[in-house]
Formats: C-alpha cells, sequence, structure tokens
C-alpha cells in the first residue's frame, strides 16, 4: 500500500540537495555576511528568486537550460552519456536551484549575528583565518547551518512543481513522494495517497520542531 | 628585551587622523580625548585592524606597518594584545578556553597550564570553566586581559577597558592594572575619555581630539600646563581665561579686566600680545578673613562667592571677580576652610593667584564648532 519507491527517491534527493547544497551556503552565506560590495542587493535578490517564483517558473526555465535541445543539457549528455532532464540527476540540479535561498539565508544570518569585534579578537589573539573560521566563526553559526540543512531537507520532500517540470514522474527515477500523492488522488486510491501523506507530515512536522529547538536563544539553555 | 612602540598615522578619511605617539618599554601611557576623537581607530590601526593612508607603526626592530613601502602586516602577525571595550570574549569556550586559544602552536596540556597560570594573574583561579555568559562583567574583563597576555604581546593594547563595569569594580581592576604592569615589560596604551582614570594609571598622557595629538606629557604638566585653549577645554580646566600681555621682562603683568597680575617672565608672549591662560583651583590662596598673612600682596582678587560646591573632603567654591565682570573663577579649598571662614554664597571674598602657577598660552585660533 504504501509507496516506499516514492518515499526512498523523495529521501534520497533531499538527503543529496542537503549535502551538496550546504556547502555552498556556508561559502556564499558567510561571503554575503562578511563583505560589502556593489552588487550584494542584486545577488541577495537572485537568491531569493526561487522564494517567490512559481515552481513552474523556475521549471520552465530549468527545462529550457537542461533540455536535449538546449545547449547545457546537449553538453551534459555528451559528457556523462545521460540526459539531464527526466533524470534524478536533472532532479537533484533542479533541487539544488529551487533550494538555494534556504540554505543561503539562515546560514548568512547565523554569520551576521557573530559580532565583528569576536573575529577580530580571534586575529589578535594569533588565529589564522583557517582556524578562525574552524574554531570561533563555525561553533557560533552551527545553528544557522543546521536550520538551513533541515530547511532545504524539508522543502525538497514537499517540492513539487519544479520536480514535475523537470523529472516528470517515473517511477523509480523521478517520482517523488509529492508526485506519487497526485498520481494516487487521481487514480482514486486514496489510501496510497493517504500512507504518504502521513508520512510526509510527520517528516515536516519532526524538521519544524527540530527547527524550532535549534533557533532557541542560547540563554534559555544556561545551565544553572 | 622591552621595545619602544613607534607610532605615525596620518589619513584623510573616513575618520580623519594625525597622530604621533611612542611608548617605551614598561610605560604605561593613556591615549585621552573625547568620544570620536579616533582614540580607537589609533588603537585599532596599531592591532593592525584598520589600515590608515600613511604612516609608520613599528614596535622595536619590527616594522608592522609602513605606508610609504605599502607593508601591512596582518593582525596575526603583530605581537599584540588588545582587550576589546565589550571584551569580545569568545561565548562558547570557557574562561580557560579562551586564553589557551590564544597561545598559538604549543600542546594542549602546555597551553592549558600555561592559561591556568593567567588566570591566576588575573585573580580568577578556579573560574576556568565557566563560559563567559556566567561571568561578571569584571571577571570578563580579566579573562580579556589574560587572553590578551596569552600570546605573549610585545605591545599590551587597552580599548576603554574599565568603560562598562561599575565604579567599585573600576576603582579595584584600576588598582590590579597597577600592580600588574609591574610584573609586565611591554609598552601598554590605554584608551580612556577618563581624565581621573589617566591621571591615576598613565606615566604619560596623550590628548587627542580629531584624530590629532595636541599633547603629550606627565599627567601633572598636561593638566596644568596646557598647550593650548582647546587642550585647556578638553582636559576640563575650569579656569581658563583670555588677558593681554602688558609689560614683559623680569616685571611681566598680565591684564585680566581691571586688574594687572604678576606672572612669571615669558619671552615668547612679548608686551601686547593677546594670550589664554590658566591657574589650577587649588593654586589660589584664600584671605583668612582674621588673620592678614604674607602673601596677600600677591595678585589679590576681590570678588563676591557664587556657589560652594562640597565634594566630600574638598570644597570647590566660584567667584566673580569685580575687576573682571563675566569671568568666574573657580578655587579649591579644604572643607574645613570653607566652615571656619563661613564662605556662603553672596559673601565677599579674598583670594591671591600664586604667580608662578599663571600658565599662559597663545590664543586658539578661529573657534571649530565641537
Amino acid at each position: 500500500m504504501m509507496d516506499w519507491t516514492a518515499l526512498r527517491l523523495s529521501l534520497e534527493l533531499a538527503a543529496w540537495t542537503a549535502a551538496l547544497l550546504v556547502p555552498l551556503g556556508i561559502v556564499a552565506g558567510r561571503a554575503l555576511a562578511h563583505r560589502r560590495f556593489a552588487a550584494k542587493s542584486l545577488i541577495e535578490a537572485l537568491i531569493a528568486m526561487p522564494l517567490v517564483l512559481p515552481p513552474t517558473v523556475l521549471g520552465f526555465y530549468l527545462l529550457a537550460v537542461m533540455g536535449r535541445e538546449a545547449p547545457f543539457g546537449r553538453a551534459f549528455e555528451a559528457a556523462f552519456g545521460q540526459p539531464l532532464a527526466f533524470t534524478f540527476a536533472g532532479l537533484v540540479a533542479a533541487s539544488l536551484i529551487a533550494n538555494i535561498p534556504f540554505a543561503v539565508q539562515p546560514i548568512q544570518r547565523a554569520f551576521e549575528a557573530i559580532e565583528p569585534e569576536i573575529r577580530e579578537a580571534a586575529w589578535t589573539s594569533g588565529l589564522s583565518p583557517l582556524r578562525a573560521f574552524l574554531e570561533i566563526e563555525l561553533p557560533l553559526a552551527w545553528r544557522g547551518i543546521a536550520g538551513g540543512v533541515v530547511l532545504v531537507f524539508a522543502h525538497t520532500l514537499g517540492e513539487f512543481g519544479v520536480v514535475l517540470m523537470i523529472g516528470g514522474a517515473i517511477p523509480g527515477e523521478t517520482r517523488t513522494a509529492a508526485i506519487a500523492i497526485y498520481d494516487r488522488v487521481q487514480a482514486f486510491d486514496d489510501a496510497a495517497a493517504g500512507a504518504l501523506s502521513a508520512a510526509l507530515l510527520a517528516i515536516a512536522f519532526i524538521a519544524t520542531a527540530v527547527l524550532f529547538a535549534l533557533g532557541r536563544p542560547l540563554r534559555e539553555r544556561r545551565r544553572g | 628585551m622591552a621595545e619602544t612602540l613607534e607610532v605615525a598615522l596620518r589619513q584623510r578619511g573616513p575618520i580623519p587622523l594625525d597622530a604621533r605617539l611612542s611608548v617605551a618599554g614598561g610605560e604605561l601611557v593613556a591615549l585621552v580625548g573625547p568620544s570620536g576623537a579616533g582614540k580607537t581607530s589609533v588603537l585599532r590601526a596599531i592591532a593592525g585592524l584598520l589600515a590608515p593612508e600613511e604612516g609608520r607603526i613599528a614596535c622595536g626592530g619590527a616594522v608592522w606597518f609602513d605606508g610609504a613601502r605599502g607593508l601591512a602586516l596582518a593582525p596575526q602577525r603583530r605581537a599584540v594584545g588588545l582587550v576589546f571595550q565589550s571584551y569580545a570574549l569568545f561565548p562558547h569556550l570557557t574562561a580557560l578556553g579562551n586564553i589557551a586559544i590564544a597561545m598559538g602552536a604549543r600542546p594542549a596540556a602546555e597551553r592549558e597550564d600555561r592559561a591556568r597560570l593567567l588566570l591566576d594573574l588575573v585573580h580568577l583561579g578556579g573560574l576556568d570553566g565557566r563560559y563567559p555568559r556566567e561571568l561578571s562583567g569584571g571577571q570578563q574583563q580579566r579573562v580579556a586581559l589574560a587572553r590578551a597576555l596569552a600570546r605573549d604581546p610585545k605591545v599590551l593594547l587597552l580599548d576603554e577597558p574599565f568603560a562598562a563595569v561599575d565604579q567599585v569594580t573600576r576603582r579595584k581592576l584600576q588598582r590590579e592594572l597597577t600592580a600588574l604592569r609591574r610584573k609586565l615589560a611591554v609598552p601598554i596604551l590605554l584608551v580612556t575619555h577618563d581624565l581621573e582614570e589617566a591621571a591615576i594609571l598613565a606615566d604619560r598622557m596623550v590628548i587627542i581630539h580629531r584624530g590629532r595629538t595636541l599633547q603629550d606629557g606627565r599627567p601633572r604638566d598636561v593638566l596644568r600646563r596646557p598647550v593650548s585653549p582647546l587642550v585647556a577645554r578638553l582636559t576640563d580646566q575650569r579656569n581658563l581665561f583670555e588677558g593681554r600681555i602688558e609689560a614683559a621682562g623680569s616685571e611681566t603683568r598680565l591684564r585680566w579686566g581691571g586688574l594687572l597680575l604678576e606672572i612669571a617672565p615669558r619671552p615668547e608672549f612679548p608686551a601686547g600680545t593677546p594670550v589664554a591662560w590658566t591657574i589650577a583651583p587649588s593654586d589660589a590662596i584664600l584671605h583668612s578673613r582674621h588673620r592678614p598673612s604674607q602673601g596677600e600682596r600677591e595678585n589679590p582678587v576681590e570678588g563676591s562667592i557664587g556657589e560652594v560646591l562640597r565634594l566630600g573632603e574638598t570644597a570647590l567654591v566660584t567667584i566673580a571677580p569685580h575687576a573682571a565682570p563675566g569671568a568666574i573663577l573657580t578655587i579649591a579649598l579644604s572643607e574645613h576652610v570653607v566652615d571656619r571662614n563661613a564662605l556662603a554664597p553672596g559673601e565677599p571674598i579674598k583670594v591671591s593667584l600664586v604667580a608662578s602657577a599663571i600658565h599662559l598660552m597663545g590664543r586658539d585660533g578661529p573657534a571649530e564648532p565641537d
């Protein structure tokens, strides 16, 4: 009854997306937090685009880039021997783009929350930029980074429009849980749709609870 | 051994700077000025957190910054210990961890041992496991000081280190710094806006205003002999007046309103020169109403008492001199003298201004708005 294939596919997609996107989110989020440059607002707007665009619009443009007729899609197929559109790899690529703001924004906020003097104190204490990053900044920003991971994971599980546009609904390849629910409802298979929906609901609830726990200010956790 | 820190900085903006100072090994110099005077910028430039347009910063043989050669070492490569005004402790590390992390690449056990020694030095022994949020302001300041000392700095920089604690703690920390510096051979530069603090702690003070260093000297000299009316105002001199030199040479006289004051000869101010002058409140001598005494012929000033401000052991008495309308002369007296002479607002009063204590300065150019 439960479409385990679709659920597993969704979880795999979410895990890949989170694993690939978070390092990029740390680099981009930290740069946006610390640096000032002319085009910063433009870049921030570009990063936020997936939040405001209808997923179908995003999917349309991604398809235009990844399709077998498009130069990028052709080049990918020539290099890897498989097309990007309507494959799991294409799904991961689309998911990465659609999730950029969910990774970058919380991580950027986390780095912004570190007082500039803390970083300066690290330097005047003799810590190299790498040690300052690993031993001071990362431990102070980890809640934001973990929050980014959870958000990306949860949001990928729920993505529908982009996945449908790029992946279609090929069982075992691109039919994620969210797509499968739609399929099952169309086929009047309410039991299967209900089981998958309940699974996604549970995962979403746990993820959100974790997010709130991460966001709790430090002072509430102080001992004594 | 102990090396001298030498600093010369110049830049047009965003914060204009034209600063020059030096601090010898073992010496404590206070950089004093009002808020926004550029004190912290000078400190940040020394630490390598701000790159000025021009200048040179060197400590002993090591050049840290040289604008002419385009040399600017990163903060990590300058042996400075900096105590931030906000302390900037690492919130995720314990007191011990905050200190040990600043000790470079020694083995962990050795770092911890040395960090414990430093905690003892700043009287925090036993609190090594506490996180910054579990420490009081004064304790945080001590951890910050210990962290600044952890890398064996060649220069210790303190940015308003006592500004964020209550007065009792401040006094205590000031006493501890005085004791601690005897054990340190490095130059110490203290930034403060508190003149009293500078006078208590520093061997020398440097007055800075709008990024420009104006006077450098022992606190007593700077406070009694400001080089300009601007420095007199910045150091809160109560008695700052204008006058004119009337006769020069051995019979030098200063015209102040209707009075002709006897002063020590100053050849650089010939007769006719308009001058500014100050006198410390404690350098005016009260004429006793009951017992006329010797020095009463020295620059007698008569007036009426404006107010009597009791400050504990001493009192400040303001006088409106009859011969210099508009001026207000402030003198400092022991409270028992005030009581014995029944000094009260509105009463007449007579004082003598000690001739050798009258300090002359050239007048400032056109007044700058503050």
